[in-house]
């Protein structure tokens, strides 16, 4: 039994949710080989080889898989995996974007998000925005799976040593182009990645405002996030937002300021291990999953909070 | 062109759902059903095309239990043209679904497909991108802006770092994120108007589909309750919590 391990990468690095997706194919067990497909992907080839844990690494490098257009990824990913008993994606916008059409085409169903592997068929994801946690037992071939980094820790970066191999097989299914993109730049550690968030709502009452979160990020190298409020109002970009429809996070240190809390929201942070919250409406339902809650004027609490940092 | 809008009915996300005591699955009894917040992007979406002159027919498709025809009428109301129910009582899961639809497909031909990106109950995010397999269409998936050039869709979509742009042949499959659009609701004359639309019901047996699945759900259970927090009277005494008791900073 072999696990192949569809590796998120850019810019020549592997990006840390195929660490966490390394680590669900070690609990699942069995042969872990990851395959890397993009143009130029030679360094990022290397680093997959470096990962431990990971005995075979596939290299796919042809101009049809840059920018990881699913209608020519796909095809690669269901012909090279059709060969193994689990093809396991992290569940990144890539991933999710790929990977069902991976299991169409190879005539099964997909198990998104699991949290935890009970046994080689048998995974936990939520559902419901998370306010249920379904266990799914899967009898395909073939099983097709996207992890949730935040339910498994990172495997070490450094210590493998793979072999490398080159696929040859080159899909262009001639539908689809890649026209640009627009990233947000920051220096803030990525949201989904960091040690400790610090995330704005409503409350925050305009973009300008955010600068207060921003200061008390850079005090506690954190990353900024926020709700879907703040989002939609036009404070921050949507690549900032915190919840079901947007990432989800799970870091050591969670500070809601401003967010009341909603259903959606909490599906994306509540499995944060201290959540704080400052707000000040005591009746908000986020005061109800908060380990520590300040009820005040946040205009007030997070100068005061940086200075006291 | 002709566009196919797929929906769902859905618990109504303002509703704390409950697991049932024999963990076989959340309690749906009484609870208020709606329209998929992800659907309703999608129906709004393809009338806008319409309002454009871009779109010449909106079909409205949905796969579920008889009742699932209130949701298509919500959608006739917003301003679809016609409705199809793939009636069918048992929970599909998402590939059953992409199958269904390409039959749908098969048969109205539309120049493109829309759906919304994951369906609120399942969190599956999957049935738009299985359909585009299954009809070998491009896919346009979490997408936040979506303009028709000649035989080109271009598609704006939301991924991790920012926002990413496609061009896709047509046909073509498009998934969408909370940003596309603000749905519009309904006035009272078109949801009278709405009534006399046709609606149509095939079962998936006359489609010819077979929803066998390769996955079972073993049980359900509600998700570990966080113990009791503490509320903190000033900055100084959170600061200091932090630091020795939850010791994080």
């Amino acid at each position: 039994m072999a696990i192949l391990v569809i590796a998120e990468h850019e810019n020549g690095a592997v990006a840390p949710a195929t660490l966490n997706t390394v680590d669900a194919a070690a609990k699942i067990g069995g042969d872990i080989h990851v395959l890397v497909a993009g143009q130029g992907v030679g360094a990022a080839a290397q680093a997959a080889a470096n990962i431990a844990g990971v005995s075979k690494v596939l290299v796919a490098d042809n101009a049809a898989y840059a920018h990881q257009l699913p209608e020519n990824v796909a095809p690669l990913v269901a012909e090279i995996g059709k060969a193994y008993s689990h093809v396991l994606a992290p569940a990144t916008s890539n991933g999710k974007n790929i990977l069902p059409r991976v299991a169409a085409l190879l005539d099964v169903d997909q198990i998104s998000e699991i949290i935890s592997v009970e046994s080689a068929d048998t995974f936990k994801r939520p559902i419901y925005a998370g306010n249920a946690i379904a266990t799914v037992q899967s009898s395909a071939a073939v099983k097709v799976i996207t992890v949730r980094a935040t339910g498994f820790d990172a495997v070490a970066a450094e210590g493998g040593s793979a072999a490398v191999e080159a696929v040859a097989a080159a899909h262009d299914a001639g539908k689809s182009a890649f026209v640009g993109e627009e990233l947000a730049k920051s220096d803030r550690p990525e949201l989904t990645a960091a040690k400790i968030v610090v995330s704005g709502g409503r409350g925050m009452q305009n973009g300008d405002n955010f600068k207060h979160l921003y200061a008390l990020a850079d005090k506690l190298g954190a990353g900024v996030g926020a709700s879907r409020a703040a989002v939609d109002a036009g404070f921050v970009p949507n690549d900032m937002q915190v919840g079901q429809t947007g990432k989800i996070v799970a870091p050591q240190l969670y500070i809601a300021v401003g967010i009341s809390g909603a259903i959606q929201h909490l599906a994306g942070m509540k499995d944060s291990k201290v959540i704080v919250a400052i707000n000040k409406d005591e009746e908000a339902p986020i005061f109800q999953v908060a380990d520590y809650g300040l009820v005040a004027d946040l205009f007030e609490a997070v100068p005061e909070l940086e200075n006291l940092l | 062109m002709k566009v196919l809008v797929s929906v769902k009915r859905v618990v109504d996300y303002n509703v704390k759902v409950r697991v049932k005591a024999d963990n076989s699955g959340v309690d749906l009894t009484n609870v208020k059903m709606a329209l998929n917040p992800f659907c309703e992007i999608a129906v709004e979406e393809a009338v806008r095309l319409k309002e454009k002159g871009v779109a010449t027919e909106i079909v409205v498709v949905t796969i579920g239990p008889s009742t699932a025809q209130e949701q298509l009428r919500t959608a006739l109301a917003l301003g679809a043209d016609r409705a199809i129910l793939v009636e069918s009582a048992e929970e599909l899961n998402s590939l059953a679904v992409a199958k269904l639809l390409k039959a749908v497909v098969d048969k109205e031909q539309p120049q493109l497909v829309i759906l919304g990106k994951q369906a609120i109950d399942s969190d599956n995010n999957q049935t738009g991108q299985m359909l585009a397999a299954l009809s070998g269409f491009a896919q346009g998936t979490f997408a936040s802006k979506v303009d028709v050039a000649g035989d080109k869709l271009n598609v704006t979509r939301e991924v991790d770092g920012g926002l990413q742009t496609v061009a896709l042949n047509l046909p073509a499959i498009v998934t969408t994120d909370l940003r596309l659009n603000e749905p519009r609701y309904a006035s009272l004359p078109n949801i009278m108007k709405a009534k006399k639309k046709p609606l149509e019901t095939v079962t998936p047996s006359a489609l010819g589909v077979s929803t066998v699945s390769t996955q079972q759900i073993l049980r359900v259970d509600a998700p570990a309750n966080r113990s009791a927090g503490i509320k903190v009277k000033s900055v100084a005494e959170l600061v200091e919590k932090l630091k020795t008791e939850a010791k994080v900073i």
